[in-house]
């Protein structure tokens, strides 16, 4: 903050860029004729690449009088959340033709809630945070209702935005307790402000209780996951996908910039509740996903199994483990991201399927599908050589570190739990009579599951630049 | 470079699964596919036994430490790097896993009508990870292998396998995996203590004794289910008798391997003082596997089971030579290790060879097979006689050894451990007079074929080493004996050395004592 008074807008240029291209496609899809949602989701699919350059190509610094910072963490989750988006948008082009969602408005609000995103990640200055998160959740809101035909679209928007307000709310009041209580809301002067645990004062960290339990819903950690089974199974498995990878980035990264930066000096406070949190979720989301029938269910406890094993990094409260969060925040999206590019291939005769007990006998009807399907499923087990063993590896490593034993004991054996549920999918598919086949699969969803089916695979071979990447990132935060 | 000109290592771990994307690639009618496979998957795995053979005339037996080194910088920055090596200890181990591949392949000729193309396939992957984990001198890579072996053993068992294949397939992977992620901790904190995770530096590092403890327990976690040791061998019947025969035989010959090459190699040389304190412990386990599991054994109806059963027995040995820390009792570990490798896997060959052609291994469904298959017996009794120790046979030399190795330690231990002989005597004869001998009744019987050449080529192999091995057994101790008097040495000097001890917990002890 050496210079206060500096505007440097060009530092938030990607989401200015992205911004404008949305608006435009906006009004192109108005003028247009007839169905607009190709050339708009192409635009879109433009517009996060044109943004990944731009991302790419910023200087760390801060801008917009010290509340827009850019990192090597922001730009490191910028990119990884425009990949994920841009994956749910390439799963999303088939599936909204056949299933009648055809309508340009969907790729503008997946571009809206990335924009959103892109500020949560650079925020430096509560408000900032609070802006990004709004912007993100009011898209996500309309994208979960976007069946609006369908009951159960309809009540996973209602769910998400009834539960979503409160979370926002709470995150609110959090930011105000620690405004009333500290007198300020930019970052870098709580961090200063907040060096010495023992004068923090009580109502500060009541706050950031409330801002951890609003943040905590977005990333759909217990116990504040309950929407995140129902908003799952209900939303248009595109729009879940979107719901499993980009938006649970950029709340990580949220968490993990919070948690470090501002209140990175009073760990001693929240380091326990972490710790719950995360063995709480891995252990429900290996207990809740055993006696699903639902594939969509059975990835959405999956996905706060997942979050929990993510959170282990957070735990210690150091680089290392920050480092570890990171490396599996890239594993995690491009496994999910393969993962329902196989469910959404699940069509028979014109209709999307979404019974775990339709996969059966998938190795004979499709190999190649059953193939990916088992490397994702292996994978998000933590089964080596695949991608999200290195996942598991670094958060490990980093409570290892730290001396936190109970939480990679408890972490490692909910792993061999959720291994159970992993490999009966994998046993429905390889051990089970075939059932009819499947319709013939878009080449989009073939090309985005043999994408991210050889980053996992192949992840081992050259894991140095990404956990090298998320060393730098990491580093940032400290 | 290494002795042999060039990353052999490297080249047989990964060759066969070349062979796998030859075998993927291959297109075509399904009898096409399916014979296409086979070749290449003999073809493959014979190549790479050949390749195998150099480390055999290379390997140079006076050097105690690592051969064949070769190292590529992966993870520079945390300390991890591909290292492969092998020492006395492995070397075979590694010519055992690249024997048996062809072996199954060829068990698994025509017997394998379903989905050819992947079996082969899986059983490929399965030599590249075996191979892979005995080579490895990383502990990341070493994890890599170890766990990456699970999923096609996996489908292997689910796949090709029983009627009750999927739950043995579940109870295989689910047992041994939890006993892994556990090994995963202790490899994290080893690796954060020593700053690397490779192999070769933690040998030589020294960890506080309160820590050798609870890394003790994490790897016997993992190990034990791997032996398997009594009471965590529940897996290895069911896993066993749904298995193909030819999962069967990797099973027991290798994969069960595995878990007392890591003792070998993790817990007693990294772990001193540990595994001193927790000897008396696994004794105790090993002389319950080696007695219970024979007398179940005994009252067993399948032949799969039965064989199974004294596969644990015979592990069970094998921990107690481990453990008696001297020359003799890890000798007789290793040539029994070896020995099993090759008796046990031919012995579920040889159930297979009579299941493939009446589909059934009770063993109440046979008898007086000795008159219409008189070679098959041959074989069945010489495997037989290997699996009791007769001498002459392999399966004599490692008891033999462990037992003298056990008497250094303690008489009962001995006396105890040698009953496994005596039971394993009394179920195997048991076992052949029910089905070689007495009167053939069965009328399905009276028209069996003894061994055809294909299977012939399969036994021929085994039988000649576990005559050598026999006979001669020089000509494989001599491989490890270096290796494993360095390793002696080095447990004793460890032991007499004064503890390491950063916090003075046990100096401050010993003064208030007096």
């Amino acid at each position: 903050m050496n210079a206060p008074a500096l505007m440097n807008w060009t530092l938030a240029l990607p989401e200015l860029v992205l911004a404008i291209v949305g608006m435009a496609i906006l009004v192109f899809g108005v003028l247009r004729k007839g169905d607009a949602t190709f050339p708009a989701s192409m635009l879109t699919l433009g517009g996060f690449l044109l943004a990944a350059i731009l991302v790419a190509s910023r200087t760390p610094g801060v801008g917009f009088n010290g509340q827009f910072e850019v990192d090597s963490f922001s730009m490191f989750m910028k990119e990884l959340l425009l990949a994920g988006a841009a994956l749910s948008l390439i799963l999303s082009l088939d599936y909204n033709r056949q299933e009648g969602l055809s309508r340009f408005e969907f790729p503008v609000l997946m571009l809206f809630a990335v924009v959103g995103m892109m500020i949560m990640t650079s925020a430096s200055n509560m408000m900032t945070l609070y802006l990004g998160v709004e912007l993100q959740s009011l898209s996500l809101y309309v994208l979960a209702a976007f069946a609006r035909d369908d009951a159960r679209s309809t009540e996973a928007g209602l769910k998400y935005f009834v539960l979503g307000a409160l979370a926002s709310g709470l995150l609110l009041y959090g930011i105000a307790l620690v405004y009333g209580f500290s007198g300020t809301m930019d970052f870098a002067e709580l961090t200063k402000l907040l060096t010495k645990p023992e004068t923090a004062s009580p109502g500060v960290i009541v706050g950031v209780v409330f801002i951890l339990t609003g943040l905590m819903f977005k990333i759909s950690a217990v116990p504040f996951h309950m929407w995140t089974p129902d908003v799952y199974e209900g939303a248009p498995t595109p729009v879940t996908v979107f719901f499993a990878t980009a938006p649970k980035v950029a709340a990580m990264a949220l968490v993990l910039r919070v948690m470090s930066t501002p209140f990175g000096h009073l760990l001693g406070s929240w380091q326990l509740l972490i710790i719950l949190i995360s063995i709480a979720s891995m252990i429900l989301g290996a207990l809740g996903a055993i006696g699903q029938t639902n594939i969509k269910r059975l990835m959405a406890y999956s996905s706060i199994g997942h979050m929990g094993y993510a959170l282990i990094g957070l735990a210690p409260g150091t680089p290392e483990g920050v480092r570890g969060v990171l490396v599996y925040m890239i594993v995690y999206v491009f496994m999910s991201a393969g993962a329902f590019a196989c469910i959404i291939a699940m069509r028979r005769r014109g209709r999307a399927v979404e019974q775990i007990s339709e996969l059966s006998g998938l190795a004979r009807t499709d190999p190649g599908l059953a193939l990916g399907m088992a490397v994702f499923m292996f994978s998000m087990a933590g089964v080596p050589p695949l991608s999200g063993f290195f996942g598991k590896l670094y958060v490990f490593l980093a409570a290892v570190q730290s001396g936190l034993w109970a939480l990679a004991v408890i972490g490692v054996l909910t792993s061999v739990v959720g291994a159970f549920y992993y490999l009966r999918i994998v046993k429905v598919m390889y051990f089970d009579a075939p059932a009819e086949a499947f319709d013939r699969r878009p080449a989009a969803l073939s090309f985005v599951a043999a994408a991210t089916g050889l980053f996992t695979t192949f992840f081992f071979i050259f894991p140095a630049p990404f956990v090298n990447a998320a060393q730098a990132a990491a580093k940032a935060l400290f | 470079m290494n002795e042999a000109g060039f990353p052999v290592l490297s080249l047989i771990t990964w060759l066969p699964l070349v062979g796998g994307v030859v075998i993927m690639s291959v297109r075509g009618d399904e009898a096409t596919v399916a014979s296409n496979a086979r070749w290449t998957a003999l073809w493959t795995s014979l190549i790479v036994l050949a390749l195998s053979l150099i480390l055999w005339v290379k390997f140079d037996p006076t050097e105690p430490g690592f051969q064949f080194v070769e190292e590529v910088k992966w993870l520079p920055e945390y300390g991890v790097g591909y290292k492969m090596g092998v020492d006395g200890i492995s070397v075979l181990f590694v010519l055992l896993s690249t024997l048996l591949t062809p072996i199954c392949v060829l068990a698994s000729w025509d017997v394998i009508t379903k989905s050819v193309r992947e079996y082969m396939l899986m059983f490929l992957i399965l030599e590249t990870m075996m191979v892979g984990m005995f080579c490895a001198l990383d502990f990341v890579v070493f994890y890599i292998f170890f766990e990456g072996v699970l999923v096609p053993m996996f489908l292997i068992i689910g796949i090709w396998g029983g009627p009750r294949r999927v739950y043995s397939a579940f109870k295989f992977f689910l047992f041994t995996f939890a006993g892994s992620v556990l090994m995963l901790l202790a490899l994290l904190a080893m690796w954060f203590q020593a700053g690397t995770s490779d192999m070769t530096v933690l040998l030589k590092t020294q960890f506080p004794p309160a820590m050798q403890t609870w890394l003790f327990l994490a790897f016997f976690a993992s190990f034990a289910v791997k032996v398997p040791m009594w009471p965590v061998h529940t897996w290895l019947p069911d896993a066993h008798v749904e298995a193909p025969t030819a999962g069967s035989v990797i099973l027991a010959a290798v994969l069960l391997k595995m878990g007392a090459y890591g003792f070998l190699r993790f817990s007693v040389p990294m772990l001193p003082q540990a595994s001193v304190a927790f000897a008396p412990f696994i004794f105790t386990l090993s002389v319950v596997a080696v007695i219970y599991t024979s007398y179940v054994a005994l009252a067993q109806e399948d032949m799969k089971k039965l064989i199974a059963y004294s596969s644990v027995a015979h592990m069970g040995v094998v921990t107690i030579g481990i453990f008696t820390f001297n020359i003799q009792g890890i000798q007789g570990a290793l040539f029994q290790m070896l020995s099993h490798g090759i008796v046990s896997g031919a012995l579920f060959l040889i159930v297979g060879v009579v299941y493939d052609r009446i589909h059934s291994r009770e063993i109440s469904r046979y008898g007086g097979l000795a008159d219409r298959m008189p070679v098959y017996a041959l074989v069945f009794m010489l495997f037989m006689m290997a699996a009791n120790g007769l001498p002459g046979t392999s399966g004599f030399v490692g008891e033999f050894l462990v037992i003298v190795g056990a008497m250094q330690v303690n008489f009962w231990l001995a006396l105890l451990g040698g009953l496994g002989m005596i039971l394993g005597a009394a179920y195997m004869l048991y076992l052949c007079r029910r089905v070689i001998f007495g009167r053939l009744t069965k009328a399905d019987l009276r028209t069996i074929l003894d061994l055809s050449p294909r299977e012939i080529a399969v036994f021929a192999p085994l039988a000649v080493l576990t005559l050598w091995m026999g006979i001669y057994p020089s000509s494989f101790t001599s491989f490890f004996d270096a290796s494993v008097a360095a390793m002696v040495q080095h447990h004793t000097q460890a032991m007499a050395a004064p503890v390491a001890d950063p916090t003075g917990i046990v100096v401050k002890l010993a003064q208030g004592l007096h």
